[in-house]
């Protein structure tokens, strides 16, 4: 696709911030062309606003973004970039056929519009007015609109929010074959299983930073946490804490709640050391559970971090 | 590549907006219809020397033709509100295309609210030479130009939801006070010295030269400059905040 043997993306320092909340907080990244990669993280992460800035909607306050060795303007005026933003719908007083032909005449070398509005099953509604259709249609039109380039790299900011399960399996079923072509594409998500099984890697944001960076595989294990809860009236906190597997432990009441990266370890330390230990639950942690864990420990000393990591940053130090 | 694509594109979905064609072509239209037929003997309108079939028709032309060139890029609120403007900002459209397609639809609008008005005051018998058509028409096409401009600066400071209002009420304002439905002020006194700072009164004065056969002004010209710089630097930075924001 891209012969200058570039990478696709090219982060260096990014920083940005919103008053005192730094939404951006130094992220360096670099993604080769082919790549497939998801941008994971919870909400207020700095996922749209590191994507916003890799597609010169927002300025950074610091650093440098580079897409095939050029600036984002430059590559998009080259019609090598696409992209779906994450909040948008489409105008009126335009048919879905038009719409589309219209995008591509911007730029220098776009597709052939009947193959797009085929690729993305937008046929049978081409004639129809486009801001007259269902979300997931809308979704798919906005997916043609960012696709009439053919370009190498495509960003797609959570692009499946909007959509019903069905329409979600669609789109990344057409996201699939154009991936199959060597494209890069980049998307953000907060869905785990969705970043597992489209993403050949997941970087892992918190607070603004990135916090993981790996195949699914890897990155899978680390945000694998899992609860124990049981009933043990006298053992202390900072006791339990200390169990191999433990990362952090709570006590609520009679019970105990201890957050653990693994629980099989935990378990069999646990009840070697407690016989008495009683109504044992083992629940998976969701993906926040993971990124609180992730960042109260990577997040040490940035007080501005996001939302997400102070909590997690006060907890730790209640339960320390 | 081609920006022109998209120009033509804008100005067919204008065409295709009802709304925009009722307030814009069928409202002064209406209006101009329904007060002349009652006044169409009156040959000196509140002693302007003009009868009232003109002077109503160059009011109703100024107000149409105005309410048009604003509603072009008042327009931008809407797509905005969809994101539609920050999805043309990663394709390679350049930013003064987009506003030039909106200035351009506003003024197809315009046009033919001017020609609508004019074939009525025809069919009403306002005897005018064509040269007094022709020099009416492009003092009125000028004229618009600040309102063009106004249109940006709303669609970038103002939520759809509050165009409406915003769109009927300054165009009326400007209506009022520039003379279409009738003069507020003398020939002197400081209200005249006023009425003559804003915009509007030259568009109507526009068509009032097809009457006196004279051009604007000198001030006419200075006025709608101060008021284009003024209203386009403002429209700018409006843009500025609006796409820096994210």
């Amino acid at each position: 696709m891209d012969e200058s043997g570039a990478p696709a993306v090219a982060l260096r320092g990014l920083h940005k911030a919103y008053g005192n909340t730094k939404a951006v907080d130094g992220i360096d990244l670099t993604i080769e062309p082919g790549e497939v990669v998801a941008l994971l993280g919870p909400n207020g992460a700095g996922k749209s606003t590191t994507l916003d800035i890799v597609l010169g909607l927002g300025r950074a306050d610091a650093g440098s973004v580079e897409l095939f060795g050029q600036t984002p303007r430059a590559a998009i005026a080259a019609g090598q970039v696409g992209a779906m933003l994450q909040t948008g719908g489409v105008i009126q007083n335009t048919s879905v056929r038009e719409l589309v032909a219209v995008m591509a005449s911007l730029y220098p070398t776009p597709s052939d519009v009947d193959k797009i509005l085929a690729t993305t099953g937008l046929t049978e509604v081409a004639a129809k007015q486009a801001s007259k259709l269902s979300g997931g249609q809308t979704q798919r039109v906005r997916f043609a609109i960012a696709m009439v380039s053919d370009p190498a790299l495509m960003i797609l900011d959570e692009p499946t929010a909007a959509l019903d399960v069905q329409a979600r399996h669609g789109f990344w079923e057409v996201m699939r074959g154009y991936a199959a072509q060597g494209r890069t594409v980049v998307f953000a998500t907060h869905y785990l299983e969705e970043a597992d099984e489209f993403a050949d890697r997941i970087v892992l944001m918190a607070g603004g930073k990135i916090v993981a960076d790996g195949s699914s595989t890897e990155i899978k294990s680390v945000v694998t946490v899992r609860t124990i809860r049981a009933t043990l009236p006298d053992a202390e906190a900072a006791e339990l804490a200390a169990v191999p597997g433990v990362t952090s432990a709570d006590r609520r009441g009679d019970s105990i709640v201890l957050t653990c990266t693994s629980s099989d370890e935990a378990l069999r330390a646990l009840l070697a050391r407690y016989p008495q230990l009683r109504d044992i639950e083992v629940r998976g942690g969701g993906l926040d559970e993971a990124f609180r864990q992730l960042t109260a420990t990577s997040a040490t000393s940035s007080a501005g971090a996001g939302a997400g990591a102070t909590v997690a940053i006060d907890e730790s130090e209640a339960r320390a | 590549m081609s920006g022109a694509t998209y120009v033509r594109f804008e100005v067919l979905r204008t065409l295709r907006n009802t709304r925009f064609f009722i307030f814009s072509l069928a409202f002064p239209f209406v209006l101009y219809g329904v007060t002349v037929s009652g006044n169409r003997d009156t040959k000196d309108f509140a002693g302007t020397g003009l009868s009232f079939a003109l002077y109503y028709m160059v009011g109703m032309v100024s107000w149409g033709a105005m309410t048009a060139s604003i509603a072009g890029g008042a327009r931008i609120a809407a797509e905005r509100s969809v994101g539609w403007v920050r999805q043309l900002r990663i394709t390679p459209l350049r930013v003064p295309t987009y506003f030039g397609a909106k200035v351009l639809s506003g003024y197809v609008v315009s046009a033919l609210s001017i020609a609508l008005l004019y074939v009525t005051g025809f069919g009403f018998g306002v005897p005018l030479p064509f040269d007094a058509w022709l020099r009416m028409t492009v003092l009125i096409l000028v004229g618009l130009v600040p309102f063009a401009i106004l249109g940006i600066w709303m669609g970038h400071i103002l939520t759809i939801d509050s165009m409406g209002p915003a769109l009927g009420g300054s165009s009326a304002l400007f209506a009022l006070l520039g003379g279409s439905w009738g003069p507020i002020a003398g020939d002197t006194g400081w209200l005249h010295d006023l009425v003559q700072l804003i915009p509007s009164y030259w568009l109507v004065q526009a068509g009032h030269s097809a009457f006196t056969g004279e051009w604007w002004p000198v001030k006419a010209w200075v006025v709608l400059l101060v008021w284009s710089l003024v209203l386009g630097r403002l429209a700018r930075r409006a843009y500025l905040r609006d796409t820096l924001r994210v």
